[in-house]
């Protein structure tokens, strides 16, 4: 059913059409609005779940691993502050093997105190292990819930489903709420082999040595590198049941393009309405999407990329000391490559900074008239 | 005699802890695992945070319990098993025990907001508390269940710990819960009729279990129980209930306490203990035994015979 509802209710939705089992969350702007309704569908039974009202995002997540270690499909919600709070029970999560799903309203972090986005939050925990899916339109937000669970419970590991704050979190779109039916087909019922059963007593994240530890984190990379496959077959196969097909990146007007832009969640929607006006200007410019951050679609981006003359990449986030950290990733997939094209790492919209087309353009703009990259962040919109 | 049958036994005989388990001689804390377990039986599930037990339980894929077993976070606990309730409830598993096991670091401290929390929320679970009385599992180190005058590896002799030890049973008892108790290895009946008072009830249990651990307290291992029951004996720690944060009542009442010097003498974290501290130990010690006495409705005031 079509319905017109903000990126923080396609969260909520998302949970219930996947059949959560437990919540557990923790209020925090801009993602309030996803535990408000989840209250709201657990209260009138809409949703069939314990929703445990924590006192901290820490807890939140203690929770969660603790829910899905005896078997039930798990899930919570938070942003920035939160989710650096979590930070340790992720790692909990992606060692423990528990594949809990994860809504992130991408929000720069403090201080100063801000609310508005950048990815700063969702970034920092990238080497965790938890899969990470940016989603560029409400419609997507709710579609990758169904689709991380569906992917995460088959390798055993979280997924983190990530909107832009306000952009996506607090903006009206119309989304298709897919049949509770239809949903199931796609979604079969959470049934790990190993949970916890008094009547087959195991031990889980007992002491390792470096005789075992090294073997498990082995396993984990395995799993991650599998779910890249996964995460493609698993797109396909939710668009042909709702119509809607996703992969791990998306192209656009890329085939004859001379010069690649590469961006994330709503920069990237706002980018596509750039390039039709690059494009009718004469200019063989095409959009690359990354989706899913975590894993990292390397392959997919040595493929597009190879041969091309020149590719700009728009980070909303930083690693302070090295630069954009989506530009860094997408050097490093190259590096072996023989035909690389060069890289323009571009920063801007840090903090929420508005992004519009004009900006998009006026770095494409940039890349086309310059020769080299001159320096390795290229910052766009600072005032000072 | 056939045991069980012509017997009564005070202490259920099935054992889930096994042996092979890496704890040190005289370790109070598996001892009191050991009870608990009785008490609970096979359909349980325990969630660990880093303490001892996250080591005595053994290295994987060996484990000395005989029920499921989840290591968490320090801090996690509590939160950790009102997931676990939570996810066996939405599952209809709700005959299962869930119960959180963690030291007195990981309970008075890093872990108090987690306890607090499913505490006011009443989760169902049972929350067990081994205590004994610092950060063992890093080496001795003081928490704030560390008593006044006691030597640990960061309140070294000359900065002995100065404030008291944190009256944590007040502060769980002001959450209200149905059920906060003390026990004390030294007494196995009684921890044990608590455990399984607080598995019949439905929401927050809490249990402070006195742990003596020889080596953080500097005691010989042969003489944990005997510091154990001492432990009660002297008053410096008392036994007792509160049901629903306001009915206290006193499972062991000591009428004549023995000298808490008796207790302190025997552990070489107090050995640089003068007499005039002793002393004021000692005060301390009656004083709030005292104040138990009353809280519990008794028309009885105790002293130390000398
Ligand atoms: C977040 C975090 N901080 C510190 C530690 C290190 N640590 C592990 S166990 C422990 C002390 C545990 O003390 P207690 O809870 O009293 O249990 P005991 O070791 O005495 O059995 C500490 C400080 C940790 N594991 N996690
Ligand atoms: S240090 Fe103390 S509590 Fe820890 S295992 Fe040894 S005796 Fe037990
Ligand atoms: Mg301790």
């Amino acid at each position: 059913m079509k319905q017109v509802i903000m990126g923080n209710h396609a969260l909520s939705f998302g949970a219930m059409i996947s059949r959560v089992q437990v919540i557990a969350a923790y209020p925090i702007t801009p993602q309030t609005q996803v535990v408000e309704l989840l209250s709201e569908l657990c209260a009138d039974k809409r949703l069939d779940a314990e929703f445990i009202k924590v006192e901290s995002e820490h807890s939140a997540m203690a929770a969660c691993c603790g829910a899905s270690a005896v078997g039930a499909r798990t899930f919570t919600a938070t942003s920035a502050q939160g989710l650096a709070l979590m930070h340790e029970m992720i790692h909990w999560a992606v060692g423990g093997r528990l594949p809990v799903v994860l809504g992130n309203i991408n929000r720069a972090m403090g201080p100063p105190w801000t609310i508005w986005t950048d990815q700063n939050d969702s970034l920092s925990q990238r080497d965790t292990g938890c899969l990470q899916f940016y989603a560029q339109s409400n419609q997507e937000v709710l579609d990758t819930v169904v689709q991380a669970f569906k992917v995460s419970e088959q390798i055993l590991l979280p997924s983190m489903v990530i909107l832009d704050a306000f952009a996506l979190s607090h903006t009206s779109e119309v989304v298709d709420v897919p049949d509770q039916k239809l949903v199931d087909e796609y979604l079969p019922p959470f049934n790990p082999r190993y949970i916890l059963d008094p009547k087959e007593p195991h031990t889980f994240g007992g002491l390792t040595g470096p005789d075992g530890y090294y073997e498990l984190r082995y396993k984990i990379e395995e799993a991650i590198q599998d779910s890249k496959r996964l995460i493609n077959e698993t797109g396909k196969e939710f668009g042909e049941l709702f119509g809607r097909e996703y992969g791990l990146v998306e192209k656009y007007k890329l085939d004859d393009a001379e010069i690649v832009l590469i961006a994330s969640s709503t920069i990237a929607s706002t980018a596509r309405v750039a390039i039709d006006e690059l494009q009718e200007e004469g200019k063989k410019v095409g959009l690359l999407r990354v989706r899913v951050f975590r894993p990292f679609p390397s392959e997919e981006i040595r493929e597009l990329l190879v041969n091309r003359k020149k590719v700009a990449v728009i980070d909303r986030n930083i690693s302070f000391g090295h630069g954009g950290i989506f530009a860094q990733e997408i050097k490093s997939a190259l590096y072996n490559c023989k035909d690389k094209p060069p890289i323009w790492g571009y920063i801007t919209g840090i903090g929420g900074r508005d992004v519009t087309v004009e900006h998009i353009k006026e770095i494409v703009n940039d890349t086309i008239k310059s020769e080299k990259p001159e320096q390795d962040i290229l910052w766009k919109g600072v005032k000072l | 005699m056939e045991r069980g049958k012509t017997m009564k036994l005070s202490i259920p005989e099935e054992e889930l802890v096994l042996q092979g388990h890496l704890a040190c001689q005289g370790c109070g804390a598996t001892l009191c695992m050991r009870y608990a377990l009785k008490a609970l039986g096979q359909n349980t599930i325990l969630d660990i945070p880093a303490c001892c037990w996250s080591v005595i339980d053994g290295p994987f894929p060996h484990t000395s319990v005989k029920v499921p077993l989840f290591h968490t976070a320090f801090e996690t606990a509590a939160c950790a098993a009102s997931g676990i309730r939570a996810g066996l409830d939405a599952l209809g598993r709700k005959e299962t025990n869930v119960v959180a096991w963690a030291g007195d670091g990981g309970t008075f401290d890093i872990g108090i907001q987690a306890l607090s929390g499913a505490a006011e929320r009443n989760d169902n679970i049972i929350y067990i508390c081994y205590d004994n009385e610092a950060y063992m599992n890093t080496g001795i180190q003081r928490s704030s269940a560390t008593p006044y005058g006691a030597w640990t590896t960061t309140t070294p002799v000359k900065h002995f710990k100065k404030m008291p030890k944190k009256d944590l049973v007040r502060i769980m008892a002001a959450h209200r819960i149905p059920y906060t108790a003390t026990a004390c290895v030294g007494y196995p009946e009684d921890f044990i009729k608590k455990v399984k008072k607080a598995k019949e009830i439905q929401g927050t249990t809490f249990l402070h279990i006195m742990s003596p651990c020889p080596p953080g307290w500097k005691s010989l291992p042969e003489e944990t129980i005997k510091l154990a029951k001492l432990a009660v004996t002297t008053c410096y720690f008392p036994i007792y209930e509160i049901e629903n944060g306001e009915k206290y009542t006193i499972n062991k009442v000591i009428k004549n306490p023995k000298p808490v010097k008796e207790f302190l003498e025997r552990q070489g974290r107090f050995r640089h203990l003068t007499e005039e501290l002793i002393e004021k130990i000692q005060k301390n010690v009656i004083d709030s035994y005292n104040g138990l006495l009353k809280k519990a409705g008794l028309d009885l005031e105790v002293h130390v015979k000398e």
